[in-house]
């Protein structure tokens, strides 16, 4: 304890001015390191680089088999989007605005249990629990292109029954004219419908002619499993010919009537979604062109098809119609 | 501190640091495409972060007058040809990605795009602005100008902020609260520079005429 060094020489001690120097340097250096974080992390989060908002996390898929399904001639042997993508690049606005947001916070929406109320002008109007529905029909697979309206498009294989099926079942009246689709209002389930970006439920309709189209289905599943929440569990529209946003999801009422029913989007920008919405390259969305798609997973754009590929199917429906009108 | 200032004044490590911070964006975006993590939609991903960060950029060299003006942040007004330079950087990385990777080059459906949809149009034309601005931001330009043709000219900043808001606006399908908030940012900074300039002129009025007199100071 008594060892104490002794001083250094004085010609080896650091002068002041480098000593200021040193301080400042590395003061400058935190400084530097500090600003530079801040403004990069700044803009990531501004820009939503670091949320990845173009994707939810890439979840397990969910447990449980459908068991057996029926091929089906109107499949498409076209390469399927991969289930990784189905499932986590979706727009279900009661699950978040992001396309990663429904399979991030898909979790609230319980599909079990859940019944469908099946009424309005129909001879045997029923509620009908989601389990006894998916014994009444043989499930088959259908590989359908997809185009979304805002330009992209993916073929996913889904499971379901076609929706004529159910509605023989239930017996439109002769006055039957339209079917309206209903989905879950519930923001506990649902909490994008705390929000008030459209009006909820959300709403979706077929002529029923459409509806007794055999392309028209309603799907329990995809790739073999039971539907995921972000894409519409338990039981969802598909509409192959049609964009996107006329799938209504998570199907809680389907009603025939007699007038047209009023559809989300057609309230949300009557402008710019039409009650039939069906594809079609020829008329444009008045802020983008319709004339071509990315298919996820390509770079390159491919032209969209009149009917989204299935004219030969559903033309028919329209003979006659100003598609520019009924767009 | 006794130490005359150097060339970069009493922060010398501001503006690289700003420059470092600027690029960091495009090395995430990198980063992720290299990664594979862009998600189902890696174009209209990298298309939508590339847009944004330049008009956040371009609102952030805006900002860089007023902050000294109103705030007395004197360093910020040399950041500001960096940030608008770097707006145009990011700018002229989502027109390309646009033209080369999202129309495949395909220069007749950019031509059709760009003229018949406001939303392509309002985007290309905040492009269009910043151009001249990029080319004229060197000292030698704004002695070639002159400060005052110069400085009227950049105003053009402005337009292409609020042009680049709007094709923000038009971009989303529904939800407008983002682009909102990008545009109440924007009336923010004009209302800081008429607050500025009425402030500046308020002197010239000569006290005795002035019928709201002023304590003398």
């Amino acid at each position: 304890m008594t060892n104490v060094p002794k001083p250094p020489p004085s010609s080896e001690i650091t002068p002041e001015a480098a000593w200021a120097d040193r301080r400042r340097f590395l003061k400058n250096s935190l400084l530097f390191a500090a600003t530079a974080a801040g403004v990069g992390g700044g803009l990531v989060w501004l820009t939503g680089g670091a949320r990845g908002r173009g994707q939810g996390p890439r979840a397990a898929a969910t447990a449980g088999e459908l068991g057996a399904l029926r091929p089906s001639p109107y499949s498409t042997d076209e390469p399927m989007t991969p289930y990784a993508e189905t499932t986590t690049y979706n727009n279900f606005y009661e699950l978040g605005l992001e396309k990663g947001d429904p399979s991030r916070l898909a979790g609230t929406l319980k599909p079990r249990p859940w019944t469908v109320a099946i009424g309005g002008e129909v001879r045997r109007p029923q509620t009908v629990d989601i389990d006894a529905l998916l014994r009444w029909f043989p499930l088959e697979e259908r590989v359908y292109r997809m185009r979304c309206v805002e330009g992209w498009s993916m073929v996913i294989p889904w499971d379901g029954f076609p929706l004529a099926a159910l509605l023989a079942r239930v017996e439109p009246t002769s006055a039957a004219r339209y079917v309206a689709f209903t989905s879950l209002l519930d923001p506990a389930q649902l909490p994008g419908q705390r929000s008030g970006v459209l009006d909820w439920p959300y709403v979706e309709g077929l002529r029923l002619d459409e509806a007794m189209n055999p392309l028209a289905i309603l799907a329990v599943g995809l790739y073999g499993r039971p539907l995921p929440g972000q894409n519409g569990a338990p039981l969802r529209l598909v509409v192959p010919w049609k964009y996107g946003f006329k799938g209504v999801k998570s199907i809680v009422k389907i009603t025939l009537t007699r007038d047209q029913p009023s559809t989300t989007w057609s309230i949300a920008g009557p402008e710019e979604y039409g009650f039939y919405a069906n594809v079609n390259p020829a008329v444009d969305h008045p802020r983008w062109s319709q004339a071509t798609e990315r298919r996820i997973g390509e770079v390159k754009r491919r032209p969209t098809l009149p009917f989204n590929g299935y004219a030969e199917q559903v033309a028919g429906l329209y003979a006659g119609m100003d598609l520019r009108r009924y767009f | 501190m006794t130490a005359a200032p150097r060339a970069a004044g009493r922060r010398p490590w501001l503006k690289p640091a700003v420059f470092a911070g600027a690029l960091v964006p495009l090395s995430v975006l990198l980063a992720r495409a290299a990664r594979g993590t862009l998600g189902a939609n890696p174009i209209a991903e990298a298309l939508n972060e590339l847009g944004l960060t330049a008009l956040v950029l371009l609102i952030a060299s805006l900002a860089c007058t007023p902050a000294r003006e109103v705030l007395g942040w004197t360093s910020a007004i040399g950041l500001r040809r960096m940030l608008g330079l770097f707006a145009f950087f990011y700018a002229s990385l989502h027109f390309a990605t646009y033209i080369g990777l999202d129309q495949g080059l395909r220069l007749t459906a950019v031509f059709a795009d760009v003229t018949k949809r406001k939303f392509i149009f309002v985007g290309f034309a905040a492009f269009v602005l910043l151009v001249p601005l990029a080319a004229t931001s060197t000292a030698a330009s704004v002695q070639r100008l002159g400060f005052v043709r110069w400085k009227r000219l950049h105003r053009l900043a402005y337009a292409a902020a609020i042009l680049g808001v709007t094709h923000f606006f038009l971009r989303v399908k529904k939800d407008v609260s983002e682009p909102a908030v990008y545009a109440a940012v924007l009336a923010l900074l004009f209302a800081a520079r008429i607050y500025v300039g009425l402030r500046d002129r308020r002197p010239r009025v000569p006290v005795a005429t002035s019928s709201r007199a002023r304590p003398t100071p």
